[in-house]
């Protein structure tokens, strides 16, 4: 076994992209960052007051610039899942998760034996199992 | 019950729409208007699957939609009705009534000027707002349930609220 201590900062570029409502996606990132110092494998991008069309076209440049092919977003109906979708639809190799939270992104970031698009299927899993309730009266 | 909300919004179908306005009003069906959306059943298909399971959609162009509305409003459900632009929703105005439209979301586009957080209006769609008021429909702008309806006036004022 390798006695090497793990590198703390990036060895790769970003491996997907985080969008949604708000600061819903910087505030993702950092939590990873803070629980993981792994947050650089994530881009957050927020989309405050852009049209549709819009939308599109910076979570596709973020796509191209970043050479990412993984988008977490976080409401099935949400206008970046939507604008997602019709990004995926010209590049069939790429997954959209939406639905994202924490527990998932934290799957993610140590999933760095899979290709990115299997770590997000398996972390989708993940965070879909994560959910748990305690309390309250039946 | 009937159509209890007519809303001009350049996104459609999307979260502010199917859970901010959505749960409250216990929308069961939406009505989109728009002739490229009603032309493509992938289109189609993308916004069925934003909504959730127990919510209808139906899809419309701007033509056939009016003579649809009827039967909308006389639905037993709660529905809102959503157009893409000012346009569609003047041209249903002007073939029935309707009470109130809501301005929900107009993004930037070159050529509009910023009136509120979420709306932007070239000047030939503010005229097209003042014809929807003309027609006896009371033209507000509100994003969210929570947030106060802003009144045409003050909209065209370029007021922020």
């Amino acid at each position: 076994m390798s006695s090497e201590p793990r590198k703390s900062g990036p060895v790769g570029g970003p491996r997907a992209i985080v969008a949604g409502h708000g600061d819903f996606a910087a505030g993702l990132v950092t939590a990873v960052e803070q629980i993981t110092g792994r947050g650089w494998q994530f881009v957050p991008v927020a989309v405050h007051q852009l049209s549709v069309q819009d939308i599109e076209e910076l979570i596709r440049q973020r796509m191209v610039d970043a050479a990412v092919h993984v988008i977490f977003t976080d409401l099935a109906a949400g206008s970046c899942t939507m604008a997602a979708r019709r990004i995926l639809r010209g590049m069939p190799d790429a997954v959209l998760v939406a639905g994202a939270n924490l527990p998932m992104l934290l799957d993610f970031v140590f999933a760095e034996g899979r290709s990115a698009p299997e770590a997000a299927r398996h972390a989708a899993e993940r965070g879909r199992t994560s959910i748990t309730v305690h309390g309250g009266a039946a | 019950m009937t159509l209890v909300l007519y809303r001009i919004d350049d996104r459609l179908i999307h979260g502010q729409v199917v859970v901010g306005w959505g749960q409250p009003l216990d929308i069961g069906f939406i009505v989109l208007v728009d002739d490229e959306v009603a032309s493509s059943e992938w289109e189609q298909e993308l916004y069925r699957m934003g909504v959730p399971p127990e919510m209808d959609v139906y899809f419309h162009n701007a033509e056939d939609a009016a003579r649809a509305l009827a039967a909308y409003r006389d639905d037993p459900r709660q529905g809102i009705l959503l157009t893409g632009d000012i346009q569609t929703m003047r041209r249903l105005v002007e073939s029935a009534q309707v009470d109130s439209v809501n301005v929900g979301g107009i993004h930037f586009r070159a050529g509009r000027t910023q009136r509120l957080r979420y709306v932007f209006l070239s000047e030939d769609e503010e005229r097209q707002l003042r014809d929807l008021a003309s027609k006896g429909a009371r033209v507000t702008a509100q994003d969210v349930p929570g947030a106060r309806p802003v009144p045409l006036d003050d909209l065209l004022g370029g007021v922020e609220r």
